[in-house]
């Protein structure tokens, strides 16, 4: 039987990580299933338990002029149903929502905690990745900013410490551009992933301005390239629809996925590649 | 203890807060309209609602509850429109076994609070977290069209002649 911790504030939730190493409880969608037991009894958790999710200083998403760039704030305890109601949060991570789970999962799961369990298969992560997130983490000495390519160390690890919590998560509002979200599942609702692929870029007069390309569930971590993202960068992109192939093989040392339940390598592998090709030749030219 | 309210009323638990909310409402509060299928928030046969959103019981601890609002099959439907769900079910013949219908009408309360002319890929999308291992479906979408077309007479202020149907 575990200890369960109901804190008041945000400094009192700190306070029991850095004393007791509680495992943190949002929406539980994740904890709950992973230490189900029989009906009737406990989940089979050891460890205390601290529940965040109704915190408010972790409640609600807000847009704040960050110097020329403004910035959209989501709190930890923010479910899935509430940023798909919100105007000013990203196409593309709304439509990797629309595609997770179901209605009664989504009013309940947190962005912020699908983060911290790091599955490389976890499709709004994805979306995190394309978009530039950063991560707020709060501890006892302060409040620091990850990027989420520097949050997520491996398939279930973190940078996060046992005395730390996520407090927000942050990106630009939405700002329109070329969007493109692919789920391969089994089925429409509440399948894992096959894989997934987010990408966005903008496009000024036929040039490539900026873009964002990641892949889910094809590696221990999501993946993305800035450096190959780099070479795309200032180029027309009818002259990167021309030679995708060539852009497609510089990610296939990246595209290193397993065979498991849901797929097998080969698949995995073949169909990322070819999801790339087709943003690059078919979306980027609109 | 954990204080909530159950179907408009309030009431206190002194269930460990990491006991199963599903397990808690069938135990002690008898609420046995919730029903366990998958257990791990795949079937939707949990459904309830929170603070008038659709949640599955079974993966939520009755600790998260303090201060939350939630309303069961039982609960809802004993109201009108709770009534027009189960009378559009039952025209439509859309009950088989019986054992996920509890939740469908939760997840088609839920639906017609915030929207009262559903298309039918949003009735699919209100249920897709409910499996259903008999029908197939299309009979329960109807049931849940009749409900809407009652629940839209309610709202009117009582049923007309001209949108009377017949089962």
């Amino acid at each position: 039987m575990s200890d369960f911790f109901r804190p008041a504030t945000l400094a009192e939730a700190l306070e029991i990580r850095a004393n007791h190493a509680a495992v943190p409880l949002a929406g539980g969608t994740d904890l709950l299933v992973r230490y189900r037991n029989w009906a009737g009894t406990l989940p089979k958790i050891e460890k205390p338990v601290v529940s965040v999710g109704h915190l408010s200083e972790l409640r609600g998403i807000s847009v704040h002029q960050n110097g020329a760039a403004p910035d959209l704030s989501i709190g930890a305890g923010v479910t899935y149903g509430e940023l798909l109601a919100h105007p000013q949060v990203p196409e593309l991570l709304k439509n990797s929502i629309w595609w997770l789970a179901a209605p009664g999962l989504r009013n309940v799961a947190t962005l912020a905690g699908n983060l911290c369990n790091a599955s490389p298969a976890a499709d709004a992560v994805c979306a995190l990745y394309a978009l530039d997130a950063t991560v707020d983490i709060a501890g006892a000495g302060g409040t620091r900013r990850v990027p989420v390519e520097e949050f997520i160390t491996g398939p279930g690890r973190t940078v996060l410490r046992t005395d730390e919590l996520v407090t927000a998560i942050h990106l630009r509002p939405d700002e329109g551009g070329v969007v493109f979200y692919q789920k391969v599942g089994t089925r429409k609702a509440n399948a894992l992933s096959k894989l997934s692929i987010c990408a966005r870029a903008s496009v000024h007069a036929g040039v490539l301005e900026s873009v964002g390309i990641a892949v889910g569930a094809v590696a221990p971590t999501i993946v993305r390239s800035r450096d190959i993202e780099a070479t795309l960068i200032g180029r027309p992109v009818s002259d990167i629809a021309a030679h995708a192939a060539e852009v497609v093989s510089r990610y296939e040392p990246l595209v290193r996925p397993i065979s498991d339940q849901r797929s097998t390598a080969e698949y995995r592998k073949a169909t990322a590649l070819g999801l790339i090709g087709r943003f690059l030749m078919e979306r980027l030219t609109g | 203890m954990t204080r909530f309210t159950l179907n408009g009323k309030p009431v206190t638990t002194s269930a460990h807060p990491m006991a199963r909310l599903l397990d808690v409402l069938r135990d002690e509060f008898r609420m046995t309209g919730v029903k366990e299928g998958c257990g791990e928030g795949e079937c939707g046969a949990c459904s309830i609602l929170r603070d008038g959103k659709l949640v599955n019981s079974c993966i939520l601890s009755v600790g998260m509850m303090e201060g939350a609002h939630l309303e069961t099959p039982e609960g809802i439907s004993a109201t009108p429109g709770g009534k027009a769900i189960n009378d559009g079910y039952a025209e439509a013949g859309a009950v088989q076994c019986g054992f996920c219908m509890t939740g469908m009408a939760v997840a088609t309360e839920a639906l017609l609070r915030e929207n009262l002319n559903p298309t039918e890929h949003e009735i699919r999308t209100a249920i897709s977290g409910n499996l259903c291992r008999c029908t197939g479906y299309a009979l329960i979408i109807d049931g849940i069209e009749r409900a809407a077309e009652k629940r839209r007479e309610i709202a009117a202020g009582g049923k007309t002649e001209r949108s009377e149907r017949t089962a």
